[in-house]
């Protein structure tokens, strides 16, 4: 048994410690809003937060993250800067990496509150739009950063 | 008669909307009046559904596939704003798999294109017939009644009804005739060419938005397929017993390998199955299997680019002719020469393929992200011996598409597993699968040949195309390009040349090959805007000036009378003609918005230029590329203009042309499918890599040309242009001619 917090609640799970923290989520845990996207840490869409910080999940082995505690796109609140701010934008075309972009720049902002456009670059480029949204990531993560400064919550 | 009906019996619409609900459906024409008549005394094909709940709620049903472009959205809007329902209390729901709701393909850039019409007539009806009910109840005449925002309102007695009340009498009503709906005026629309937040938005940025790849069932089982490397290469033995001893797998299980032609066939294999994706995959890695790798063993994309270029370089099959270039050519004053390469393209969507299928007794379920869920139903009823309406099939969310999800083979797979196993079977691809079983994106050889007089101006221009055809897949002997891809952008080049040849080479396919967004736009656009750069540098030309001087005077390009056919897209050209002046507006419009030729490029910086028409849109970009001392490539700025007629949803619109431009930046920059003994090289994003947020364009301005023409197509017609256009920026910034893509393959940049 591998136990660990997954959004605030424990989780145990019963399976073989090298598993992958996004199988684990995916289908032990079924919080679908994490997505597979290349299994090499290559794309990002597989991004999560693990104390904090922004981990590619498919490379992840869920033994790495016992006793620690993880976040998803779940465990983020709607009325979350980021998350109101991509809905501003219009961010998404298909979404299907979007909760790995929300994710890593939420991880971003809350290393650096106030991030320059090469600051955003250099964050975001591990995840892939093939969409290519960047440029509305961009605004978004600069939006969001307006909208915390006017008193909403990271 | 309008084509809309009031809808009673409607057992195959399930429990999308309760029984005492309003249904209305619209009968679809996608090629207008002459589509009609034709239909005259066909079965009825309804299309698309829009149902009232006595609640009030609207619900309107698509029948097209969300990848991305927000058509779930943008085609209910239209009927939404023709009913004049407020869109708060409208839900849209995805149509199932079904012959009747008409064509369900999502490609070709077509679906407002082709259903404008049908969701507004469907919204119109259901607001007269709203009106018509309120004003029999209140005793009024029904010209004096009006529905706004989901009322009925009589303005001079201020009574007012709710949709939700009128259902009951409005579904009583005659359906009007075609003659007595009143179709909103430009002026009094509501949602169309405004727009609204896309319906999957929030469900998107929460992760709730359930995917092909999320999709699940209770007992389902998981598959991971170890394919032939070579297309065509046969099962010759395997060894399972290290697969096995993987917690987790339950066994193998060994799908028969497709014959040719190919189509959207599963290709066979061995399948691991286990009980989950991890183990699946891990069992994979433990099988062994050898394969007798058959007639594609020796395919080597490196010596067939060289047979395609010696191909283009001789005469070809003659597929558009004007005056007499040869003579032309004997006579001229200069010459000019040059080829082009483009090799095979992977989609990549994010997104691998997925499917879950469910089998019992002789009936299938399945979930998937696919673009074309009527070929779902056809796949899997051949693969399985089943009737087309023994296919039930759920669609999902696609996260992205791009034309590989309207290629089903994934979903045979699962199927086939599912009746083999008798349980249901999830087949969800690794990006490994996804890269080396894809249908690409052809290769393609070129070649141009031009004359140029004193001025520079070109007296004759021959081009030649050499590529494997799409049609490969579906015919094993087709060796030429279909009707359809030399109409984009081949035989339809503008330029008012007097003396205009373009010919067709043969060519045989070894992998499968297959339509990624706009499709032969993107070699015969490249080709044919990167010698038109060349041209105008030879002649010392403004690029612009150049490009309107060969464009010529304003006229409807009379491919008829010429004897070139040309199949537009499938639509008929007096309806939408290959109008220069409409190119010529977003030539200008692109050089204005961009300032072309008023600013002086920065060190290192280009500007490049390109036009094109494709999916009966016209576009134009202007594109700033700089190269740094290390040879490294930015694009800080890409303004593109378009010209899709009427638009519904501006902002999606945008949204397109922004992504086209970073699609387009994967191709100039970096896309590039090689194969070797037969098998493709390329496996994932190391090795197939795609535009990051550093590799696309920093920004891309979209200028829309405001139309009331009909509505054309957005997806896809961003793309080309582009292409050619970050070419002949990076030969503005660097004095190197781009003729073989990618800019950054081997040896090249």
């Amino acid at each position: 048994m591998i136990s660990f917090m997954v959004n605030g609640k424990r989780q145990q799970v019963n399976v073989a410690p090298d598993t992958p923290l996004l199988w684990v989520i995916r289908e032990e845990i079924g919080l679908t809003g994490t997505k597979f996207g290349c299994g090499m840490s290559l794309c990002g869409a597989c991004t999560v937060h693990v104390d904090g910080r922004a981990v590619r999940s498919c490379v992840t082995p869920v033994s790495a993250v016992a006793g620690k505690s993880v976040t998803t796109i779940e465990g983020i609140p709607e009325e979350h800067p980021v998350k109101q701010a991509w809905i501003a934008e219009d961010v998404p075309q298909c979404g299907w990496c979007q909760p790995g972009q929300i994710m890593a720049a939420t991880a971003l902002l809350a290393e650096n509150p106030a991030p320059d456009d090469a600051a955003i670059d250099d964050a975001m480029s591990g995840v892939l739009c093939r969409c290519g949204t960047y440029q509305r990531i961009r605004k978004a993560i600069h939006r969001a950063v307006g909208m915390k400064g006017k008193g909403g919550t990271p | 008669m309008s084509g809309v009906v009031v809808v009673t019996r409607r057992e195959f619409l399930g429990t999308l909307v309760s029984a005492g609900a309003f249904v209305l459906s619209a009968r679809l024409f996608p090629g207008g009046p002459a589509d009609a008549a034709a239909a005259g005394g066909a079965l009825w094909h309804p299309g698309v559904y829009l149902g009232i709940e006595p609640g009030g709620t609207v619900i309107i049903i698509t029948h097209r596939s969300e990848m991305g472009t927000g058509i779930r959205t943008a085609l209910p809007m239209v009927a939404a704003d023709e009913l004049d329902a407020d869109w708060q209390r409208v839900r849209v729901e995805q149509a199932l798999g079904d012959p009747r709701y008409g064509d369900q393909n999502t490609d070709g850039s077509k679906s407002i294109r082709d259903f404008y019409d049908a969701f507004r007539t469907v919204g119109a009806t259901g607001r007269l017939m709203l009106e018509r009910a309120a004003a029999a109840r209140w005793g009024v005449p029904a010209a004096q009644c009006r529905g706004e925002r989901h009322e009925v309102v009589h303005a001079a007695s201020g009574r007012r009804l709710g949709y939700g009340e009128l259902v009951a009498d409005a579904s009583r009503q005659a359906v009007p005739a075609a003659g007595e709906l009143r179709f909103k005026t430009p002026a009094e629309f509501r949602y169309i060419g405004k727009g609204v937040p896309i319906v999957d938005m929030v469900d998107i940025c929460t992760g709730k938005a359930i995917f092909g790849y999320d999709a699940r069932i209770p007992g389902m089982v998981h598959a991971a397929i170890e394919r032939s490397p070579v297309l065509g290469g046969r099962l010759a033995s395997f060894d399972d017993r290290q697969a096995r001893r993987v917690a987790g797998v339950r066994g193998t299980a060994v799908i028969d390998a497709a014959r040719p032609p190919y189509g959207f066939q599963a290709l066979g294999g061995v399948a691991v199955i286990a009980d989950s994706s991890w183990a699946a995959l891990q069992g994979r890695r433990k099988l062994k299997a050898t394969w007798e790798p058959g007639p594609n063993a020796g395919y080597d994309s490196e010596a067939f680019r060289k047979s395609l270029q010696e191909a283009a370089r001789k005469p070809q099959k003659v597929v558009r002719n004007i005056g007499d270039v040869d003579a032309a050519f004997a006579r001229a004053a200069r010459l000019h020469e040059a080829e082009y390469y483009l090799p095979h393209l992977a989609h990549a969507s994010m997104e691998p393929p997925a499917a879950v299928a469910d089998y019992r007794s002789g009936a299938v379920t399945v979930w998937t992200a696919t673009q074309n869920p009527q070929a779902v139903q056809d796949t899997v009823a051949k693969a399985l011996g089943i009737g087309k309406k023994d296919v039930i099939c759920h669609v999902t969310l696609l996260g992205g598409a791009f034309g590989r999800k309207s290629k089903p083979d994934y979903v045979a797979e699962a199927a086939i597993l599912s009746k083999k196993l008798g349980k249901p079977v999830k087949v969800a691809w690794s990006r490994e699968d996804d890269i080396r079983f894809d249908y690409y994106h052809s290769v393609a050889a070129m070649y141009f040949k031009a004359a140029t007089d004193a001025a520079g101006i070109p007296t004759a221009w021959l081009q030649r195309c050499v590529f494997p055809p799409i049609g490969s897949t579906f015919d094993a002997a087709q060796r030429y390009g279909g009707d359809g891809e030399l109409a984009q952008g081949w035989i339809d080049v503008p330029f008012a040349i007097p003396n205009l040849r373009a010919e067709n080479g043969p060519a045989q396919s070894h992998v499968r090959i297959g339509w990624l967004r706009s499709v032969a736009n993107i070699y015969h656009c490249f080709g044919v805007q990167s010698f038109f750069d060349e041209l105008a540098a030879a002649a010392g030309r403004d690029r612009v000036d150049y490009f309107l001087q060969l464009l010529g005077p304003q006229r409807r390009i009379d491919f008829g009378s010429e004897g070139t056919k040309n199949v537009n897209y499938g639509k008929p050209l007096d309806r939408y003609p290959w109008d220069t002046g409409r190119l010529r507006r977003v030539v200008e419009l692109v050089a204005e918005r961009s300032g072309w030729g008023k600013k002086k490029p920065a060190p290192g910086h280009g500007f490049g230029f390109a036009a094109h028409r494709s999916f009966l849109t016209s576009v134009a970009v202007v594109v700033e590329l700089e190269v740094d001392d290390k040879g490294g490539i930015r694009i800080p700025r890409v303004d593109v203009a378009l010209d899709a007629g009427r638009v519904v949803h501006p902002e999606r619109v945008r949204a397109q042309f922004e992504g086209a431009a970073v699609f387009a930046a994967s191709i100039a920059l970096m896309g590039e499918i090689t194969a070797a003994n037969g098998a493709v090289r390329q496996s994932n994003y190391h090795d197939y890599p795609v535009a990051r947020m550093g590799d696309a364009p920093v920004e891309t301005h979209v200028h829309l040309v405001a139309s009331d023409d009909l509505p054309t197509g957005v997806g896809e017609p961003g793309v080309p242009p582009v292409v050619p256009a970050i070419c002949n920026a990076f030969f503005a910034a660097t004095g190197t001619r781009v003729r073989r893509l990618p800019l950054r393959g081997a040896g090249r940049v």
